[in-house]
């Protein structure tokens, strides 16, 4: 496991370098172009990416967790998810409990953040919660750990750091070019031309910049982004020892057509399948953060067994390609895959989805009122505010205390 | 002159070399140990829910008795022997695995006590801790695997038997019995 760690994380700083590079030349080209020094262009550019990353580093679990709207889950609040993250927990090796966080959202999707192991969370949406049978919701929870247990967390959230400074540098100079720009063009016209012919160069090299710097650093994050979502298939996979859960796990993600609400372009890697991809519209294989969902499913049921070399197998089928680091290969044993979970009844089902929305009811305060006749009353939490102490069963006509 | 620093130069790195092999059995023995108090952790908690769940069921299937006294002796033996050793514990955890998956068929004939929110949250908790002594069970073994590679491969194994590391026992359940996961009908 270690060294498959190691080998992802070679490349993936070869990346990150890339990227700094595309931030280092947009800080000097708009150095030059604005201030007339590059030194200052480039110190601008990295102390806004260093200030950016201090953040990201210590707040930006709790940042992405409260923008997403997740709320914490204890043990008790709901039995079934807390077990299956303690499960994966144990089967991946991981030393401390990661917290566990419910977004009350019928979109179906998963999330890991957290800047290492020991500040771990894992977020679901209600929706996904309701729709997953036991096997499925290990297959997820399985994947999510994957991405805690490689270190693609704080990878991740550092190249998005990365990716919106150049963003934010781009956008704001193309800004002050758009307006200062038009002011000098209308003085030099009345002033009959001028200006140097250096200038025009620099002056285009630095638009051409300030348009392709964002394409590329976002071409480099989804690059980086697609490979871990595969090698966390490929860890869940062997955490479950059962490669089919996640599959068909995935089959209801992505046959599900609503977006994620609190989803934006810099959080969409965290999520498990794209939180903003239109249904029906493929994505093209550049400018996507995640795998077209049809070809995870495909390879993880393409699988013999549940070992790397399985996955690498069945991948190098499907792509002609290599993911699985070769070392990672190297003397494991050969895995064999699991019996499938017995099947739940569908009066079981019904218990899960009503578990769920109780729970989603209780964290938004609610009160639950059990009527002998059988009907449920749920009390807002400002009803407080209007001083009712008792009230009456609209069904049966019973009068309850409050 | 020089031959000396060559040769002072040579002992360092063997040193090296030397301390990164101990340090590393010792890294992975402790992993080993470290998973085998999870397992531990984990077949206790069974151990805790068993006797729960037989005055939950009891109520309700007057007619199985021998089955609930097979789960709570079979119980009762696996606690007795907690202490002895990592196969002879296999042997008896499994025994139990088997009495309670025969419980767990018989229970599906009585849908009163499956409708009993007691007996189903202790349901979701035996799951639950089944499936957890199976995953630390499957990390125990990936890393007997990995230590016990090591004290036998080449250089690693010199150190090993320097330093009396020992190759460790592998948890293996009688794999027949633990899979017969009980079936639902839907009649």
């Amino acid at each position: 496991m270690w060294e498959q760690i190691r080998s992802n994380q070679v490349k993936s700083i070869i990346l990150v370098v890339l990227m700094g590079v595309v931030l280092l030349a947009l800080g000097y080209s708009l150095g030059l172009l604005f201030l007339g020094s590059p030194t200052a262009g480039l110190v601008i550019a990295l102390v806004v990416w260093a200030i950016m990353n201090l953040i990201a580093y210590f707040q930006g679990d709790s940042i992405l967790l409260s923008i997403s709207g997740a709320r914490k889950i204890g043990p008790d609040d709901h039995p079934r998810l807390y077990n299956v993250v303690e499960e994966m927990k144990i089967a991946s090796g991981l030393e401390k409990m990661p917290d566990v966080y419910i977004i009350d959202d019928p979109a179906l999707n998963a999330f890991a953040t957290g800047r290492d192991a020991n500040h771990a969370s894992v977020a679901i949406t209600s929706g996904l919660l309701q729709k997953l049978n036991r096997d499925e919701l290990q297959g997820v929870i399985g994947h999510e750990m994957a991405h805690i247990k490689n270190r693609d967390v704080l990878l991740m959230s550092m190249l998005a750091v990365l990716l919106g400074t150049i963003v934010i540098l781009a956008w704001y100079a193309s800004r002050i070019l758009l307006f200062s720009g038009a002011a000098r063009g209308g003085s030099r016209r009345s002033s009959g031309g001028g200006g140097g012919g250096g200038q025009l160069i620099i002056l285009a090299v630095a638009i051409v910049l300030m348009i392709l710097a964002p394409i590329f650093a976002q071409l480099i994050y989804f690059a980086v982004s697609r490979r871990r979502e595969y090698l966390a298939d490929a860890s869940s996979a062997l955490y479950n020892r059962y490669p089919e859960g996640l599959a068909s796990a995935l089959e209801k993600l992505a046959s599900s057509d609503t977006r994620v609400k609190a989803a934006n372009q810099a959080t969409a890697p965290m999520y498990t399948v794209n939180p903003l991809q239109k249904k029906g519209m493929a994505a093209t294989s550049l400018t996507a953060t995640h795998p077209p969902v049809a070809e995870r499913i495909r390879i993880l049921r393409a699988m013999g067994g549940a070992s790397y070399r399985d996955y690498e197998r069945a991948y190098a089928q499907m792509k002609q390609k290599h993911i699985v680091p070769p070392t990672a290969l190297v003397g494991a044993a050969p895995v064999p895959l699991r019996a499938a979970s017995p099947e739940e009844a569908v009066t079981e089902k019904v218990e899960h989805a009503r578990d769920t929305s109780d729970l989603m009811w209780r964290l938004s305060n609610y009160r639950t009122i059990d009527c002998p006749c059988g009907a449920r009353l749920r009390l807002p939490p400002n009803v407080k505010q209007i001083t009712v102490s008792s009230i009456k069963c609209p069904h049966c006509g019973r009068v309850h205390a409050v | 002159m020089i031959a000396l620093w060559v040769v002072l130069g040579i002992v360092v790195v063997l040193l090296l070399i030397f301390v990164a092999l101990y340090n590393g059995l010792v890294g992975m023995r402790n992993q080993c140990r470290n998973a085998w108090a999870q397992i531990d952790v984990q077949l206790k908690r069974r151990h805790d829910l068993i006797p729960n769940l037989v005055e939950t069921v009891k109520g309700y299937m007057q007619h199985e008795r021998q089955t609930l006294e097979a789960v709570t002796k079979a119980r009762n033996i696996a606690q007795a022997a907690s202490g002895s050793s990592v196969g002879e514990r296999a042997k008896l955890e499994g025994e139990l695995s088997s009495a309670l998956a025969r419980l767990m068929v018989v229970v599906e004939r009585y849908p009163d006590l499956k409708a009993n929110q007691n007996f189903l949250a202790l349901q979701e908790e035996l799951t639950s801790t089944e499936n957890k002594i199976s995953f630390s069970r499957q990390f125990f073994n990936d890393s007997v695997l990995k230590y016990n590679n090591k004290t036998q491969m080449f250089p690693s194994n010199a150190v090993a038997g320097m330093f009396n590391f020992k190759a460790e026992e592998f948890f293996e359940v009688k794999v027949a019995a633990e899979r017969e996961a009980p079936k639902v009908s839907f009649t």
